[in-house]
């Protein structure tokens, strides 16, 4: 006990203050439970400081001085411009401006709520305790009734091709010094994807390597097709079905192995290396508690318990589907359950959303997998050339789909791809949550001109009824 | 010709696997409805699979010995008609037409007595969608329902999946829910329904720490531990309680009042000398017996957080009053949480004593590593026929615990007979 300077007691204590974390810890903090969040980097984890939020930033940068560019080649719209540029150490700064504002937004809240907020790194003891390394040598000890494991994930490195100067991740992409002239993507998913697209457009030539045969793996082939079709349009040139075997001898250039067998070089200034996250479970004494686990990820039951009592877990740690709102349904969830409510998590669906260019969303089942779990289904779809709205925006590209069962028309997915169809996750996953049928969504008044009407003629259509088709 | 498929039935007990004992049939036999096809033996009994078609064996399961999940394919029968196989279909949908049990018999029973039993047993119907309860949706569909009204039913410890959704797709609506809640989920099960009385659904966690843990740890270790034996004596206490009664009025003021407790702890010190084997404690680990001399007696007592076992050492030293103060001062001390450790251990024998609420006989667990306990039963005036004449007595049952891997039932039932004899006839307590 003397090798710690002090010892403090807590109720919750919360280990990672990603979304998960700074959520259970306001929400147990609301709930009149004395919490203590341990962060040994910014509040807001890698949602808000090196994922969604910043590459979200980046890509509206991107795509708005790639309207300035394809405006200086004349537009139908009738506006012109002289050639544009970009500054891009402003825009890192305006995209860091918005990290800051909403990191010290969580702090604030967190701070309001009386959340005692512990800057260190956290080396779990046992279930109970867990010793905190503050600045310099001091060690703090903190003792507590419920522990809440909220260490998210982190990227998945390539062997042979290590983060370093010419190779980099995800958290250095999303802020670039300079632009490289040749960017190489190793990753068709959509972190490669989203940055890759980025870059296009702020003017680097782009090669995505993906050693599936298709890209966005986690999504199906009528969605993606509308993806490719756009990359294409960009000039994003895609290996498919191709591993990466490493640099080569002079460092410039990746080499790749097609299906076939055949090996070629990919000129590279720079490597985005993003073929994924693990969940972040050693390092930290996590190991020692010797939890049940699910492949890397902590194993929990459907409260987020974990092998040990009272010792919970959330978000990315706990695996996939790694998606910040997921994290932050659970830790609201914990927090309530260690208040004394009977809370389970079973959500009818978790949207996902993947902000390509065009955008994806998902929600529920697809048609696929409604037919993998036995059911059987209805599918249609609306495109979003038969939408006004979407004329109005030139974003015709794409559509919404829907899945219902047959015998009762309760739906059962929503799918869309276009321009901003982010948004329509809300409606998305509240018609599933809420239980909607087919004759719930099409007996809905959808305002026009919006790109949601596409939502109700697709439920329209799966009747036999659509009336713009 | 249709092909009639049977499934390993759900024997109910909740196992997910049973064990293919035997096969009655064989494939190319033509069988006769209610013929047995096979024998499956669960971890409880053995029970008889009979067949619920007519029809000519196309294929069997799985091999005698083997174990079978339930629900896997048992046999293929050939039958007239459309057979219950439908080309095509998905496994989840696929009838279940299984029979039910015959016959159950205890495992020990052999599996011929089993045989015979379910030979006069008349088959249960083998249709299986008379089984299937009103359940308010389809087993495996997920009760659909808005999350504010989840959230409402697991605040209420409802679950959903039991209550019948009226809205469109079955939905379950803000009153369905008030409806389910309102009649009480048990009551289509148990055939309440109609009562006003409200089903509860409260449950309350109590975590098992402390003293409590400490009983759990210890009663589970003794029960595991020690093969118990048990013989239950009634004492006629009618002489006792006279001369309880005289000592009381005579002494009560001046040296307190006695309960019959210490008279059976001077009957059992005596007795012991008899019986050293059952003063003794049995370190199982090391194979050894200890036989004490002294005699350490253990008191159970009823505390707030527990049971409390005080010991009154050396028992033997004590005369009545002696040892009545001992016991109110150790009891006290229990109660109030002020006893030692060593006032908490080191007994060589218990009584365990329950007073008025003793009851008629009990089967007290034995305060390891000792060998005996003996516990008290509840007084009562009884008549009894005492020389060809019904009396009235005041009797009292001991029940006592041996340590059966030490203490021979002979011995164990001369020991309390012996207790008895000092009990029936105070005046021998006091001659050494």
């Amino acid at each position: 006990m003397n090798a710690y300077a002090t010892t403090q007691t807590t109720t919750l204590l919360i280990i990672g203050g990603g979304p998960g974390g700074y959520i259970a810890a306001i929400r147990a903090a609301q709930l009149g439970i004395a919490t203590t969040l341990i962060e040994g980097e910014q509040l807001g984890g890698t949602c808000l400081n090196i994922g969604c939020i910043p590459s979200k930033a980046l890509i509206h940068a991107a795509e708005e001085f790639e309207k300035a560019v394809h405006y200086s080649y004349g537009s139908p719209l009738g506006i012109g411009v002289q050639s544009p540029s970009i500054n891009l150490a402003q825009t890192v700064r305006w995209k860091d401006g918005i990290v800051a504002r909403l990191t010290g937004g969580v702090a604030a809240l967190l701070k309001r709520n009386g959340v005692k907020v512990i800057h260190g790194w956290a080396r779990i003891i046992d279930g109970k305790s867990v010793a905190v390394m503050l600045e310099g040598t001091e060690t703090l000890r903190v003792n507590c009734e419920h522990l809440l494991l909220a260490s998210g994930s982190q990227a998945v490195e390539l062997p042979g091709m290590p983060f370093g100067e010419r190779v980099i991740g995800s958290t250095e992409a999303l802020s670039p010094a300079s632009l490289p002239q040749r960017l190489v993507v190793v990753g068709g998913g959509y972190i490669g994807l989203e940055l890759g697209i980025a870059y296009r457009k702020l003017g680097a030539e782009v090669a995505v390597v993906e050693a599936q045969e298709r890209i966005l793996p986690a999504y199906d082939d009528e969605l993606c097709k509308v993806v490719s079709a756009s990359l294409h349009k960009m000039g994003i040139a895609l290996h498919l079905g191709c591993t990466v075997q490493g640099m080569n001898a002079a460092g410039d250039a990746v080499r790749i192995r097609s299906s076939a067998g055949t090996e070629s070089e990919l000129a590279a200034d720079q490597v985005l290396v993003a073929v994924g996250r693990r969940p972040r479970t050693t390092g930290f004494g996590l190991e020692d508690l010797m939890l049940d686990m699910h492949g890397r990820a902590v194993k929990i039951d459907d409260q987020c318990r974990t092998s040990m009592r009272n010792v919970w877990a959330i978000g990315d740690v706990t695996g996939e589907p790694m998606l910040a709102h997921r994290a932050m349904a659970q830790g609201e969830m914990v927090a309530e359950i260690i208040s004394g409510k009977r809370r389970h998590f079973m959500p009818a669906a978790i949207p996902a959303v993947c902000f390509t260019d065009p955008e994806l969303v998902v929600v529920g089942q697809t048609p696929a997998e409604a037919q993998a779990a036995g059911l059987d289904c209805i599918t249609a779809m609306f495109p979003f050339a038969a939408n006004g709205r979407a004329m109005t925006l030139e974003a015709h590209e794409g559509f919404v789909r829907v899945v219902a069962r047959r015998d009762n028309h309760l739906i059962v997915g929503w799918q869309a791809v276009g321009k901003a169809v982010s948004e329509l996750s809300a409606a998305f996953g509240q018609s599933i949550e809420l239980g909607a049928t087919l004759e719930d969504i099409a007996g809905t008044i959808h305002a026009h001109p919006t790109l949601g009407e596409a939502v109700q003629e697709a439920a329209m259509r799966a009747l036999g009824h659509a009336l713009h088709i | 010709m249709g092909i009639h498929i049977i499934k390993m039935p759900d024997i109910g007990e909740g196992i997910a696997e049973v064990e293919l004992v035997a096969w009655n049939v064989q494939v190319g036999e033509q069988v006769s409805e209610d013929q047995i096809l096979a024998d499956v033996m669960t971890d409880k009994a053995t029970i008889e699979i009979p067949s619920p078609v007519h029809g000519k064996v196309l294929a069997l399961g799985g091999a005698a010995g083997q174990v079978m999940a339930v629900g896997a394919e048992l046999i293929r029968i050939e039958v007239e008609g459309a057979g219950n196989l439908v080309a095509g279909a998905a496994a989840k949908t696929a009838a279940v037409p299984v029979a039910e049990p015959a016959a159950i018999t205890a495992v020990a029973a052999p599996v011929a007595a089993a045989k015979s039993a379910a030979k006069s047993a008349p088959p249960i119907n083998a249709n299986a969608s008379a089984v299937n309860t009103a359940a308010a949706r389809p087993s495996g569909d997920k009760p659909i329902a808005s999350p504010a009204l989840r959230r409402r039913a697991w605040d209420l410890g409802v679950e959903l999946q039991f209550v019948p959704g009226s809205g469109p797709a079955g939905r379950i609506l803000p009153e369905d829910l008030d409806a389910y809640v309102k009649r009480g989920s048990a009551a289509s099960a148990s055939g309440t329904s109609g009562t006003s009385y409200r089903a509860l659904h409260a449950e309350q966690a109590i975590p098992v720490i402390g003293l409590r843990r400490k009983i759990a740890q210890k009663m589970q270790d003794t029960k595991r531990r020690i093969p118990h034996f048990s013989y239950v004596e009634e004492i006629d206490v009618t002489e006792l309680e006279a001369l309880r009664s005289k000592l009381n009025q005579q002494w009560g003021k001046e040296r307190g009042k006695l309960s019959l407790l210490p008279f059976l702890m001077r009957a059992v010190v005596l007795a012991v000398r008899q019986f050293p084997q059952i003063n003794a404690r049995f370190d199982d680990d090391a194979g050894v017996v200890t036989r004490h001399a002294a005699v350490h007696l253990g008191i159970a007592a009823q505390t707030e957080s527990g049971l409390m076992v005080p010991v009154v050492r050396h028992a033997e030293t004590r005369d009545l009053w002696s040892s009545a103060n001992e016991m109110a001062r150790l009891a006290e001390a229990a109660r109030s949480g002020k006893a030692t450790r060593e006032e908490l251990s080191g007994s060589t024998i218990t009584i365990s004593s329950l007073g008025a609420l003793g009851g008629i006989v009990s089967t007290p667990v034995i305060n390891h590593p000792e060998v005996a306990i003996i516990g008290v039963n509840k007084m009562v005036e009884r008549p009894m026929i005492r020389h060809g004449l019904v009396v009235a007595r005041k009797m009292m049952n001991l029940s006592s615990s041996f340590d059966h891997r030490v203490v021979d039932g002979m011995d164990a039932a001369e020991f309390i007979q012996t207790v008895r004899g000092y009990l029936e006839c105070p005046a021998t307590l006091f001659v050494e």
